[in-house]
């Protein structure tokens, strides 16, 4: 008997993203290509939580940007509940916003200063246009307390809070239209070791509350290994492994995501060591030979478990 | 004699709202050669006690009073003007958090090493700049004639660091304050430039204090530990026993909420509540609204600061 495929919450499917920079000391416009993220596939299944990891340029933050379409790719699909989003205008994406939300890292500039922190969290109801505005105050209320601020700060504005709650403020905001989609880019970057569990332990618990499908931009990989059920690593905008988040742990076989892994800071000073660290060169000869269909494309070397490789 | 001697340090500023103490009562001792970690949180007080100490706080607003504050045996608490100018670079020399704002955007990294060369060595312009090349290449930059050639909003993250080693290097100094050095850059640039403040302070002989919030970041680069929490030192003791056997509930609490020490997605075990308003502590011991064995002495009477072993020292009645 054959199962239904279950639809998945936000599907990439080869997805890219040129920009074209202005080409430095020439008269002319003349402009350079960047390859910012190359042919990018990507299932974030209903009720998962998916970690995009890799370093500053790596593309990460692009591609979450367009999961969004806050970012046009240049080409490629984006599929939101089983939805092809890519090439819709803003009339009809408006009502598909409702379901994908976004929370940033730098939550100080994310939010408007000039609002108290209940119509900052009220705001997406009033732009869907959900309740009358009474009604809109006291779900943003009810949400801000579910999400750890007691309504007393309601009038508050967002200088008045710490790091800590003003990113609780952006997770309310971004829940309150109950999506199906969350991008979260970075949002614990900023945060101390104390403040950041808080937020982690936040998101596991409205992740399974609400049903929610995270998409979790992140470059620290001890975060996602608490957070995560699976993971994506990007390396120069393609991913290059992608696996259960324990595989990756224990299996890595792409040498970038291994290299990823060894920087990381013991948790113990017994474990202290010397580390080797490769340059880009080195990785590029190290990636793993096997016959795939293409040179550079993603090969399963088990159930689930995706990487690049090169033919031998 | 320790290179840093600080006893009883208080540091406050005033402000509308009140004063905010920032430090209450921190002593603190690092010997010649040693790697100490400050960790804290923000606001704990961790920076502001290595700001202190080298004097680089404004008097006012700042107040800063203590019943020793020496750096390489100098009374920094009474050093004149010039006395202050030549200790710091070449008795003690810091790196800060972000370097894009640390260096100056209108002079090259060049201009500005040799700047500091020249103030405390006297080497012409040619040789400064043959000293600062040298200076880049040991802090493993590869093209240093580049490099210095360049301003600071040319460089990455990563190289605007090593630049900013070098520049505290360069005169060669008994100690190295490192203000979170890696907090701003990624994963595999953090290893890389805390192996090479590592091999670094192995090399120069000097002494390190590397202040930071992540316990990561300690449990690689240092031999002693000091948490800091809401001004105060809550424990201090060689870096393998805080690790293992942590004492201070807080300690404890801050251990327990590392992402990723167990495999498996899984909430982690968090200290609830928030860091005191430095403007208005609480009474007693700063941690015990958050504390989960506090008593009601806890909340009236801050217990001292003192031996629990032989190495170690904790401020909670509990170990008492």
């Amino acid at each position: 008997m054959n199962q239904p495929v279950p639809i998945p919450a936000l599907e990439l499917r080869s997805l890219s993203k040129t920009f074209y920079l202005p080409r430095r000391g020439s008269f002319l416009p003349r402009t350079t290509a960047h390859h910012a993220v190359t042919d990018v596939n990507l299932i974030l299944p209903q009720n998962a939580i998916l970690g995009l990891v890799g370093e500053s340029g790596s593309g990460k933050t692009t591609t979450g940007m367009m999961a969004l379409r806050l970012v046009q790719p240049t080409s490629g699909q984006i599929h939101v509940d089983g939805t092809d989003i890519t090439h819709l205008d803003h009339v009809a994406l408006k009502p598909l916003r409702r379901k994908m939300q976004v929370v940033f890292q730098d939550s100080y500039s994310a939010l408007d200063p000039m609002m108290t922190l209940s119509q900052i969290v009220a705001e997406p109801l009033h732009i869907h246009a959900q309740g009358t505005p009474a009604e809109q105050i006291e779900s943003a209320l009810a949400m801000m307390e579910r999400t750890g601020l007691h309504r007393s700060y309601g009038s508050r504005y967002p200088h008045e809070l710490s790091g800590g709650q003003r990113q609780r403020v952006a997770i309310a905001r971004a829940l309150i239209l109950r999506p199906s989609v969350l991008v979260a880019d970075e949002p614990t970057s900023a945060l101390d070791v104390s403040v950041k569990a808080q937020i982690i332990n936040l998101l596991l618990d409205l992740q399974a509350e609400m049903g929610l499908s995270i998409l979790f931009i992140s470059h620290d990989l001890s975060v996602v290994r608490s957070l995560t059920d699976t993971v994506a690593v990007m390396w120069g905008g393609r991913i290059v492994e992608q696996a259960a988040t324990e595989t990756i742990f224990a299996d890595a076989r792409h040498p970038y995501t291994r290299g990823l892994l060894d920087a990381i800071p013991v948790l113990n000073p017994r474990d202290r060591r010397q580390r080797q660290f490769l340059t880009r060169e080195q990785i590029q000869s190290q990636i793993p030979r096997i016959c795939g269909p293409k040179t550079g494309q993603l090969v399963q070397v088990a159930p689930g478990h995706l990487v690049e490789a090169v033919q031998p | 004699m320790p290179l840093v001697d600080i006893e009883n340090l208080t540091v406050s500023f005033p402000q509308h709202e009140g004063v905010v103490q920032a430090v209450r009562g921190m002593t603190l001792r690092l010997n010649p050669g040693e790697s100490l970690g400050i960790v804290g949180e923000s606001g704990s007080g961790k920076s502001v006690t290595c700001m202190a100490v080298m004097r680089l706080l404004r008097q006012p607003p700042a107040r800063i009073s203590a019943d020793k504050l020496e750096l390489g045996g100098i009374d920094m608490l009474r050093a004149s003007p010039r006395q202050l100018a030549a200790t710091r670079g070449r008795v003690a020399a810091m790196v800060f958090q972000d370097p894009m704002t640390a260096f100056d955007p209108v002079f090259t990294i060049g201009h500005q090493i040799t700047e500091t060369i020249r103030a405390h060595r006297d080497l012409s312009k040619s040789q400064a700049w043959s000293e600062a090349a040298a200076l880049l290449t040991r802090v493993e930059i590869k093209l240093p004639g580049q490099v210095l050639v360049s301003y600071p909003h040319q460089l990455s993250g990563g190289m605007l660091q090593r630049a900013m080693i070098a520049m505290a290097l360069s005169c060669r100094p008994q100690i190295l304050f490192a203000d979170e050095p890696t907090t701003a850059l990624d994963v595999t640039i953090q290893a890389q430039i805390l192996a090479l403040i590592k091999d670094l302070q192995a090399e120069f002989g000097m002494g390190l204090i590397m202040v930071t919030h992540d316990l990561g970041v300690v449990a690689e680069t240092v031999d002693r530990v000091v948490v800091m929490y809401g001004g105060r030192v809550m424990e201090e003791g060689p870096v393998q026993e805080i690790f293992d056997t942590p004492a201070h509930p807080y300690t404890k609490a801050l251990m327990g909420s590392i992402p990723g020490r167990l495999p498996g997605k899984q909430r982690l075990v968090e200290i609830p509540g928030a860091s005191p308003n430095p403007a208005d502590p609480p009474t007693g011991c700063p941690f015990h609204p958050r504390c989960t064995v506090a008593d009601a002495r806890c909340g009236t009477d801050a217990p001292a600061f003192a031996a629990i072993t032989a190495n170690r020292a904790a401020a909670c009645w509990r170990l008492q």
